[in-house]
């Protein structure tokens, strides 16, 4: 079974973009997969359902999605195995711009959009910087020039990932991604595979239920800002 | 230069020196938040005089950033010198929505314009999308585009990243806010341009002669009109967009010079591809494409005639925005106004 992770920040197309790579793959929809990462709630089950994919939806609650992510993408693979998919997807909101939930060895793809603003891909982090392939999406509806802006600014933080636009809606540019996902590696487990980018680290009195503001109700891991004086 | 070189480079050359030859690279540097390095020295000796917990941050240490500046330097030099020239581009026919097949074979060469007709819903958008994605019969109607006669091998495709086509359609709009000066000083940075003020300058110039309205270079981009944002785009991808194919999907009457516009497209090396119900731009063009039915009906030359009816349709076009001019102003129509008599 083939696994790609894809990730990119909340709205950005992720499942549009999902959708209809499957149906540039033009393969029976029953040999692919797909496990939906998300914080509190989704409807995206539902999109995938209606083409008549199967889809796992998990929650990270009160977690850090990028620590759900890790300690539940290996069972998430053996249910991949067990259901006898060829392909299976694995698509998580990346809500801080460090959410990085890609595997060494395994193809990683970072969904942006063109709307986000034209600074963004230098901002996001690891999701965007530790991607294999960067697929920007919205590029309809933005200015030539800012489509090509938007692009260097990618070129910037990944020199080395493939950049490929695809239109969430028309599905233009699916086929093309389609093509390049051909490559992504035959695996029967990820036990023992590393993650390419270390998840957030907070170890700290708020990760138990703090709530009141102050010093001394912090312990832990904490960093703390230097406001500098005049 | 080979990748040692650049290693080489960013091992032994101070920053302010290699700063002064690629001033992109400051970018590099923000994006990692190293903006107080002391830049007289080289990178590792630099770094070693910084918070080396701020570069864990980014689970970097010194060696990777050292490896990640000298990949930078290599990829951006690369751009500042990639040219994408073609000669040709030919359409090679699928068929129409019934599975009729379409003319065989037709190349459209640099320096053209070629329209593209056909009622609403007749597939135009299609074949422009078609050219975009540089089909290879793995698209609705089968159709094939080849690059200077060739095929475009899988491994082009790749390697392109979309930067064979510039797209202009009137969905698209400015949302940087930004300044007309700051979008196009960005644009000519991100294109490595060499003569970037001028470049800028003569775009500025020209995007005010297409436009009816003219506008300052301080005017925020999301504030241009219809007609002014058109404008800009146009000049913009004429000067600035390295992309040797334009596509044209119906640009508005809004107050532009159209017939100017894609002259100016065509001049500066390009293919032009406008789909449109325009008679001004249809007949504009060196040729045009009748889709009927999702398919290539017919390619016709302009003819001579046509060309010299050009100027009465330009009158007429006047006329029809002198009127809406008048509307515009609160004045009423009268008999002069559409025979523009005083």
């Amino acid at each position: 079974m083939k696994l790609i992770t894809f990730a990119g920040p909340p709205s950005s197309g992720k499942t549009s973009v999902i959708i209809k790579l499957i149906e540039a793959m033009a393969v029976d929809v029953s040999q692919i997969g797909v496990v939906k990462f998300d914080c509190l709630t989704s409807f995206d089950n539902l999109r995938y359902e209606e083409m008549g994919v199967r889809v796992e939806t998990g929650f990270s609650g009160k977690l850090c999605p990028d620590h759900f992510f890790v300690s539940n993408i290996e069972a998430a693979v053996e249910w991949g195995l067990k259901c006898g998919f060829n392909t299976l997807i694995s698509e998580s909101a990346g809500l801080c711009n460090r959410c990085s939930p890609y595997v060494q060895g395994i193809l990683a793809v970072c969904v942006i959009d063109n709307l986000s603003g034209v600074n963004t891909p230098r901002k996001i982090g690891p999701m965007l910087k530790m991607a294999d392939i960067v697929v920007v999406t919205k590029g309809d509806i933005v200015s030539q020039a800012e489509r090509e802006v938007f692009a260097f600014n990618i070129r910037q933080v990944n020199t080395s990932a493939r950049i490929i636009f695809v239109n969430g809606i028309t599905g233009q540019g699916a086929s093309l991604l389609a093509r390049h996902l051909q490559g992504a590696r035959e695996i029967n487990s990820l036990r023992d595979m590393k993650l390419r980018f270390t998840t957030p680290a907070a170890v700290c009195s708020y990760c138990t239920g703090e709530m009141r503001i102050g010093a001394e109700y912090q312990m832990g891991t904490m960093k703390r800002m230097e406001f500098k004086d005049r | 230069m080979s990748p040692e070189k650049y290693l080489e480079m960013a091992i032994a050359m101070p920053l302010n020196q290699i700063l002064a030859e690629h001033p992109i690279c400051r970018d590099f540097f923000m994006n990692l938040r190293l903006t107080d390095l002391d830049w007289n020295l080289p990178l590792m000796q630099a770094l070693d005089r910084t918070d080396q917990d701020a570069i864990n941050e980014f689970c970097l240490d010194r060696g990777m950033i050292l490896r990640e500046f000298s990949l930078f330097l290599e990829t951006f030099s690369k751009v500042a010198t990639d040219a994408a020239a073609i000669r040709s581009l030919t359409i090679i026919g699928g068929h129409g929505k019934s599975g009729e097949p379409e003319m065989p074979r037709w190349t459209a060469r640099v320096g053209e314009i070629v329209s593209i007709v056909g009622p609403t819903g007749s597939g135009k958008s299609r074949l422009l999308a078609d050219i975009e994605c540089l089909a290879d019969a793995d698209t609705p109607t089968g159709r094939r585009i080849h690059i200077d006669g060739r095929e475009v091998s899988e491994k082009q495709r790749f390697d392109m990243e979309g930067k064979m086509v510039a797209q202009l359609s009137q969905n698209m709009n400015f949302v940087m806010d930004l300044t007309v000066r700051e979008f196009l000083e960005m644009h000519a940075g991100s294109r490595m341009t060499r003569d970037a003020e001028h470049a800028i300058a003569r775009c500025f110039d020209c995007a005010n002669d297409l436009a009816g309205e003219k506008f300052t270079s301080d005017t925020k981009v999301t504030q241009l009109s219809g007609g002014q944002s058109r404008a800009l785009m146009i000049a913009d991808t004429a000067f600035m967009s390295s992309s040797p194919v334009v596509l044209i999907d119906e640009i508005e009457n809004a107050g532009i010079d159209r017939r100017q516009a894609i002259k100016l497209l065509a001049q500066k090396e390009k293919i032009v591809f406008i789909s449109t119900h325009d008679p001004l731009l249809a007949l504009s063009a060196d040729k045009r494409i009748v889709i009927r039915n999702g398919g290539i009906s017919r390619i016709i030359e302009t003819t001579s005639e046509e060309k010299n009816c050009l100027d009465a349709i330009e009158k007429l076009d006047t006329t029809l925005l002198r009127l809406r001019n008048q509307l515009r102003h609160g004045y009423e129509i009268t008999m002069h106004t559409v025979t523009g008599e005083e």
